[in-house]
């Protein structure tokens, strides 16, 4: 049972927004369940083998046992996506960000490589000519959230409490209680976790993906299906680099090698080195997407 | 963990094909997934048969074929076997690899039990 409101949504992700602290919406999956692949209209076709319907030489053996089998078993072909629930969601948030002009990212990093703080430090610098809103994602507490509300745009956090990344139907649920203007852009941050959330689509226009100089250089190889998803990587803290053993030119490599499209920025988030590069980069897609 | 809510989308999935076909109990799964899909085969069996508790499809077996990962060479067309995204063109050394193959997650069948009489 939730502690907050004492309804029975447990489990599950929860809405939080900063300085409202009765405010919190649980995202029932429950309610997403019956958008059925037939809602927009395309009848899925199921190949009834007829050939295989009664092949089924086991169930003449049981004597006296369970005959629930006796109408006969039958293969039905699928070749559905297993994703598929989660990405015709996410084409449904997509389409809602074009009609709307809204440039949304999805950034994702592991814990701790500075994904708010480069939010912190970007979102000002855009601001005055963009508007911006923020969804958080993290398994616990409104500390991210917190940050984001403090530079005064729209923020709302999504706490997934057991979940290891955000999906489709989290942002869904995020985007409806969340006010977005038009022409504006949109920050999704991930639950900070290099692995799960690289196969979730939101409906993003581009995955951002952040690593710092204060992990190794080889973390494109030992993670590659994040850097492979990947439509642009960010290198933070480039600051430290005097610190650390850190080679830069093949850490790029090494993300070249697992996804030759990758776009790369070296930035400090601290510093505010490499800032403009990217804030360049950003405002021309905001143009052009 | 994506794994357990993966696979409680798959029961989800297979659960509601089942009902609509009339089935009472669902006795075989069939999944596709390729070695670069990003999800652990046998991690996956083990949450299936937590999530398939108490529903349709619990006792169901589950069959998980996994198809190589093939990628093509942007340079010189070839198309090899790869084990991971940062494949290197085994004839000309490009790294501009793109993968063909080995990506597939899908439900491809299941087997339903119908009603006696």
């Amino acid at each position: 049972m939730c502690d907050t409101c004492g309804c029975s949504g447990d489990g599950g992700a929860v809405l939080r927004k900063p300085g409202e602290s009765d405010y919190h919406v649980h995202v029932n999956p429950g309610a997403e369940k019956h958008l059925h692949p037939h809602a927009d209209g395309e009848h899925r076709d199921h190949d009834h083998f007829p050939e295989e319907h009664h092949d089924c030489d086991y169930m003449h053996d049981h004597d006296g046992g369970h005959h629930y089998h006796e109408g006969g078993s039958r293969k039905i072909v699928l070749e559905q996506d297993v994703l598929q629930q989660n990405n015709l969601l996410a084409e449904r948030n997509r389409g809602y960000f074009e009609a709307r002009n809204i440039f949304a990212l999805n950034f994702l990093s592991s814990p701790g490589s500075g994904k708010t703080s480069l939010l912190e430090k970007i979102i000002p610098l855009l601001q005055q000519r963009i508007p911006v809103a923020v969804i958080e994602g993290d398994q616990q507490t409104t500390n991210d959230a917190d940050r984001i509300h403090a530079l005064g745009v729209p923020v709302i956090q999504i706490n997934t409490g057991s979940g290891c990344h955000l999906d489709a139907l989290m942002v869904n649920r995020a985007v409806k209680e969340l006010d977005i203007r038009d022409n504006s852009l949109l920050c999704i941050e991930n639950v900070g976790n290099l692995v799960c959330p690289a196969l979730f689509d939101l409906g993003e226009a581009l995955k951002v993906v952040i690593i710092s100089v204060t992990e190794g250089d080889d973390k494109p190889l030992k993670y590659p299906t994040m850097f492979h998803e990947a439509d642009l990587c960010i290198l933070n803290k480039i600051d430290l680099l005097p610190y650390v053993e850190f080679d830069v030119a093949k850490c790029r490599e090494n993300a070249m090698r697992v996804n030759h499209h990758l776009e790369w920025f070296e930035v400090s988030a601290t510093t505010g080195e490499g800032l403009a590069q990217w804030q360049q980069w950003l405002e021309k897609r905001l143009l052009h997407h | 963990m994506h794994e357990m809510s993966i696979a409680m989308s798959i029961v989800d999935a297979v659960v509601a094909n089942a009902e609509k076909e009339g089935g009472v109990r669902i006795s075989g799964v069939e999944l596709l997934v390729g070695k670069l899909a990003g999800i652990e085969a046998e991690s996956l069996k083990f949450c299936f048969s937590a999530a398939t508790k108490g529903t349709l499809a619990e006792g169901a077996a589950l069959v998980i074929e996994e198809p190589e990962g093939i990628g093509e060479c942007g340079e010189c067309g070839m198309r090899f076997p790869v084990t991971f995204y940062y494949a290197e063109c085994p004839k000309c050394r490009s790294l501009r690899i793109t993968i063909v193959s080995g990506e597939e997650f899908k439900i491809q069948s299941i087997t339903i039990e119908e009603e006696g009489e």
